[in-house]
């Protein structure tokens, strides 16, 4: 399974058949903060990825600026 | 996985509703949510304006796309900050603004740092001795407020989701902000210089968010705001996802726990504070300092750099 992963933008090739939750787990990820996308559709965690397979493992934490209630 | 709604395959599983979506509802989950946080705190009224705070990011644009949908004259405004190269990150995040809204057809405004106040996020930042998403935060603030009075709408959205309030709410308790708990609200009420501040998008995690701009085909700018790189704030979402991921729907326990039950305890604390709001002698803006922080950093920023001491210079050379 071809995997992209992003910041910073990187590659890894993971032998399958294994479960999109497998794979998370395998690379010390939290589900919490993370997609799984195979082509333009999102892939959940039962899905089995086999040899062949791309899939995007895309962050979706953003932490800029933070707006605190304050007056200007 | 089956879709808890209709029994097709699912897409997107989302553990702290013990649920599972296909596309067709988790597009409709997504906005009735929105719908929800904006029926139940009373955000905007029918035949208001809204105006959208758009960043290039999924929650600003996948917010915008959903009160459109939902019927509500919602325009967006982007603010440029100056933020990397050319063609860097400010540029990229103003191109996924732009093409959203030509996409949907719906008007986009902009307001540019340096071409409109002469400073950018990362040099301003520095000569005002501010963090960086603190002057970032400020001037959000304060241009959204000010486009959206000079062009009359009733409301400000902004996309933050339940993660966002959820990472605020930790970092304000970790040291007991009383003041920022009493002011931390999903709804802003207008008046006093003020407009009304909303954010619709409180009953959505930003892994919904990331997953509605997928589904519905929204590009979006995928990458962290490099300025933003190690922030407390991203410190705190790590924590409470590493909660949540042994304890699903813990963020949300903790932030409409806080809303149903702690958050009135700190109101007067935020209510007497506004009382000693007054005009800006500058800009004309309500503040509680001599001249607004806005005006403050925005002198600060775009002064020319303090001449040094000649003694402290030689000192530097030598060392």
């Amino acid at each position: 399974v071809k995997v992209l992963l992003r910041n910073p933008r990187r590659e890894l090739d993971i032998d399958g058949p294994l479960r999109v939750q497998v794979l998370i787990q395998r690379l010390g990820l939290n589900r919490e903060s993370v997609l799984v996308i195979r082509g333009d559709t999102l892939v959940p965690g039962d899905v089995v990825l086999d040899d062949g397979d791309t899939v995007e493992i895309r962050p979706v934490i953003s932490g800029g600026a933070v707006e605190l209630p304050g007056t200007p | 996985v089956k879709c808890r709604r209709c029994r097709e395959p699912a897409i997107i599983e989302i553990r702290r509703h013990n649920a599972a979506f296909c596309t067709e509802c988790f597009v409709r989950h997504c906005r009735d949510q929105v719908a929800k946080a904006i029926h139940d705190f009373d955000m905007v009224q029918p035949g208001e304006r809204v105006l959208v705070a758009v960043s290039g990011g999924k929650d600003s644009l996948g917010l915008w796309d959903m009160l459109l949908d939902l019927g509500y004259e919602a325009d967006g405004l982007y603010l440029g900050l100056g933020i990397g190269e050319p063609d860097g990150y400010s540029d990229t995040s103003a191109a996924f603004a732009r093409a959203f809204a030509q996409r949907r057809g719906a008007p986009l405004r902009t307001i540019d740092l340096p071409t409109d106040y002469g400073y950018d996020i990362p040099a301003g930042s520095a000569a005002a001795r501010r963090a960086p998403c603190s002057a970032c935060g400020l001037s959000k603030r304060h241009l959204f407020n000010t486009a959206a009075l000079e062009g009359d709408y009733q409301a400000v959205a902004t996309g933050h989701n339940l993660d966002d309030e959820a990472a605020v709410l930790f970092g304000n308790v970790l040291r007991w902000n009383t003041d920022y708990l009493g002011r931390q609200l999903p709804v802003l009420p207008g008046g006093r210089g003020f407009v009304r501040k909303v954010k619709p998008l409180v009953r959505l995690g930003e892994r919904e968010m990331a997953a509605y701009c997928v589904v519905r085909g929204i590009d979006y700018i995928v990458e962290e705001c490099p300025m933003a790189v190690g922030n407390k704030h991203l410190g705190y979402k790590e924590a409470l996802n590493a909660i949540e991921d042994q304890s699903p729907g813990s963020k949300q326990a903790f932030y409409f726990g806080f809303l149903d039950r702690a958050s009135a305890h700190f109101r007067p604390e935020a209510v007497a504070e506004q009382a000693g709001l007054h005009p800006c002698p500058t800009c004309g803006s309500p503040t509680t300092s001599e001249v607004c922080a806005f005006c403050s950093l925005v002198t600060r920023a775009t002064a020319a750099p303090d001449p040094q001491p000649v003694r402290m210079a030689r000192a530097r050379r030598r060392s």
